[in-house]
């Protein structure tokens, strides 16, 4: 089962005491795709990523890892795999340059190639001329490119991405993304975890979880289609008014307010949505506009996490 | 008011941090706890049970006596009964004793004739403690000898004081202390090595490579090795030319008995990170580890001084092992050949500390 695939899992579970940080999670992540976690933080997705690269233990269920079984042989898989940390984990008192130095050996690989390589990451990532700059004194998006660089010195088949983009601005971000569709276009297999919507919205595949659960799994565009609820935009001069009222309504999920507009996901049992909203507001004297939307990807995350979420058929 | 209120808040905010880190709270009991009652005990510069052997050429009644009255006398243990006054000085050498009673064939006739001392004591005068310990049986009559001395009178004991005849303590003092400086920085050293890693998030990526365990901890060691070796050279180059220390044995042997003394420095320290959290608690970790170094190795008080119990737990340091090796080969010219046992005691003790540091330390982290 592992061939097409480079993760496999089934109730994968890891507990911390009493507390269950993820709980029973399946997973089928593709070879050379774009994988994505999405959620809160407390989510379970570091955990997740840690254990399915051998550094946490399961506490129950198993995984497979490009065909190695988790966490059995995971010293095996190590060769294999880049795993970029949440906090900038590379040397700050060493250079750019040392930096690679050192992933290179610790991954054996020869001199010559080691050299090539390195060049070639320097020039890949823009760090040529920080080259014999301290890692340490390097800006955020800088140290961002050299993690990445550090991480697939060895060319390996799957790469571990945890918030790799929680410390940079959007210009790098968008830069940063560009090379992981690189990576994946040459073969590598990517597994991201992110709470930024538009970062999920990029990814092939994606799994939303919500304290250790999955809630919701599958391509962007199909969870937008999946989405057991509608969405009602609405315009309006009194936002928090319309908003407490909104809130309180039979059927409605959830009302968030972006600037002056609302967005209002109501349960899909509500046969006319504008119907709903137009009554519940009646009385009030309230100016405003409602039209009915396609859901977005917040929504599908918003829904999912109050269990509103059509699972795909079998 | 409002000054007192903030003052509280950073006094209950520390006390709360505190009541969390474990181990330094441990350390506020352990500490006093541990170090009075061990050192209470131990230090003791009231020397007694010197090691000692005895040469007994005249082998009459009088001989016996004097070496059972030697005995009696509680300055002395005769461990040890040999045939020549140059075993005792081979014995010397070695550590294996620190006082040689030598009683001439001549012996009745020396009591006699009371024109000069009628025995030997073969002291190892490299610690002035024991020194002047062992100088307390010159002053010592024999049983059947009641008649009040006369003060101008020729003392029993002729003493020969070996290896400081200058008796300055420098000479004693500078090959331990190098035992000492040693042990306080290789142990920090690798002690804060894996903690720091581990603070500043590198740990998390490194566990993540092919790295193995052994690998890393080796690693790690090496550079620390050649730094100790370093400070070895700077300590002898120091002590030979501002306090004339002695150097009476070959180079060769100080500098492998250092290196297996800082191998085994810097695989504790090791084990220590593992242990540690944080670099602040493998500080006092070393701590916890250096000062019963210092005090009970017998690089401060002689060792012959300290109840058996500690005598005990001063022989799983490693510093009691390297003092008796650096003194025995600087000071008393031994060969690493005759302290072997002290080299064995060394490796074992890096080997277990290097198996446990590994053990302790997963790739892994949970």
């Amino acid at each position: 089962m592992s061939g097409d695939y480079a993760i496999t899992a089934r109730g994968l579970t890891r507990r911390f005491g009493t507390v269950i940080a993820v709980d029973h999670v399946d997973l089928a992540i593709s070879r050379a795709t774009i994988y994505g976690f999405l959620g809160p933080n407390g989510s379970g997705k570091s955990t997740t990523i840690r254990m399915l690269c051998g550094l946490l233990t399961p506490s129950e269920g198993e995984a497979e890892v490009l065909g190695h079984r988790i966490p059995g042989e995971a010293e095996a898989i190590k060769r294999k795999i880049g795993y970029m940390t949440q906090r900038f984990s590379l040397y700050e008192d060493l250079t750019v340059r040392e930096n690679l130095e050192f992933m290179a050996d610790v991954y054996s690989l020869p001199r010559r190639s080691a050299r090539q390589r390195i060049g070639q990451l320097l020039d890949k990532y823009n760090l040529a001329d920080r080259e014999r700059q301290r890692a340490g004194t390097l800006s955020g998006g800088q140290k961002q490119r050299l993690a990445l660089a550090a991480v697939t010195v060895h060319e390996p088949e799957l790469l571990f991405l945890d918030e790799p983009t929680s410390a940079v601005d959007p210009q790098s971000r968008r830069d940063f993304w560009e090379s992981l569709f690189e990576l994946c276009d040459k073969g590598t297999t990517i597994l991201v975890s992110t709470h930024y919507m538009d970062e999920a919205e990029r990814c092939h595949g994606l799994a939303i979880l919500d304290r250790g659960r999955v809630v919701a799994d599958g391509a962007p565009q199909e969870l937008e289609r999946r989405i057991d609820a509608s969405v009602v935009e609405m315009e309006t001069g009194d936002s928090r008014t319309v908003r407490r009222l909104l809130t309180d309504l039979p059927g409605v999920l959830s009302v968030t307010q972006l600037g002056m507009r609302l967005r209002v996901l109501l349960d899909r049992s509500v046969a006319d949505p504008l119907a709903l909203i137009r009554t519940g507001l009646i009385g009030q004297r309230l100016q405003f506009d409602a039209r009915l939307t396609h859901p977005n990807l917040e929504d599908v995350f918003v829904a999912a996490t109050q269990g509103r979420y059509l699972k795909a058929q079998a | 008011m409002k000054g007192l209120l903030r003052l509280f808040a950073i006094l209950r905010k520390e006390v709360r941090q505190l009541r969390r880190d474990r181990l330094t709270f441990g350390m506020i009991v352990g500490i006093p706890l541990l170090q009075i009652t061990l050192f209470g005990f131990a230090i003791n510069t009231d020397v007694r049970h010197l090691s000692a052997g005895v040469a007994d050429h005249a082998n009459t009644q009088f001989s016996r006596i004097l070496a059972a009255d030697a005995q009696a006398s509680q300055v002395v243990d005769i461990t040890r009964r040999v045939e020549t006054p140059e075993q005792l000085e081979t014995l010397l050498r070695r550590g294996e004793i620190s006082v040689g009673i030598f009683i001439p064939s001549d012996f009745g006739q020396r009591l006699a004739r009371r024109d000069r001392p009628a025995a030997q004591l073969m002291i190892d005068g490299s610690d002035p403690l024991i020194l002047a310990a062992a100088r307390q049986l010159t002053g010592m009559s024999l049983r059947y000898d009641t008649a009040p001395r006369q003060t101008t009178e020729v003392p029993l004991f002729e003493i020969r004081n070996y290896y400081n005849p200058e008796r300055r303590s420098a000479v004693n003092i500078v090959p331990g202390l190098m035992g000492v400086i040693l042990t306080m920085t290789m142990v920090l050293f690798t002690a804060v090595a894996i903690v720091r890693e581990r603070e500043r998030g590198n740990l998390e990526l490194l566990i993540n490579t092919p790295v193995r365990n052994l690998e890393l901890m080796v690693g790690k060691i090496i550079p620390y090795v050649i730094i100790g070796l370093i400070q070895v050279s700077l300590i002898l180059l120091l002590g030979v030319l501002l306090f004339h220390v002695p150097i009476q044995g070959r180079m060769i042997d100080i500098y492998l008995a250092a290196l297996v003394f800082i191998a085994a420095n810097l695989t504790m320290g090791l084990v220590i990170s593992t242990l540690a959290r944080t670099q602040f608690q493998a500080m006092q970790t070393t701590f916890f580890f250096f000062l019963p170094s210092i005090l009970i190795s017998g690089f401060m008080f002689p060792f012959d001084g300290m109840p058996r119990a500690a005598q005990y737990i001063a022989e799983l340091l490693p510093l009691t092992h390297f003092v008796r090796l650096i003194r025995g080969i600087m000071l008393r010219g031994a060969e690493l050949s005759e302290l072997l046992s002290e080299m064995w005691a060394l490796m074992a003790f890096m080997l277990i500390t290097l198996g446990v540091a590994m053990l302790r330390f997963k790739k892994r982290l949970d």
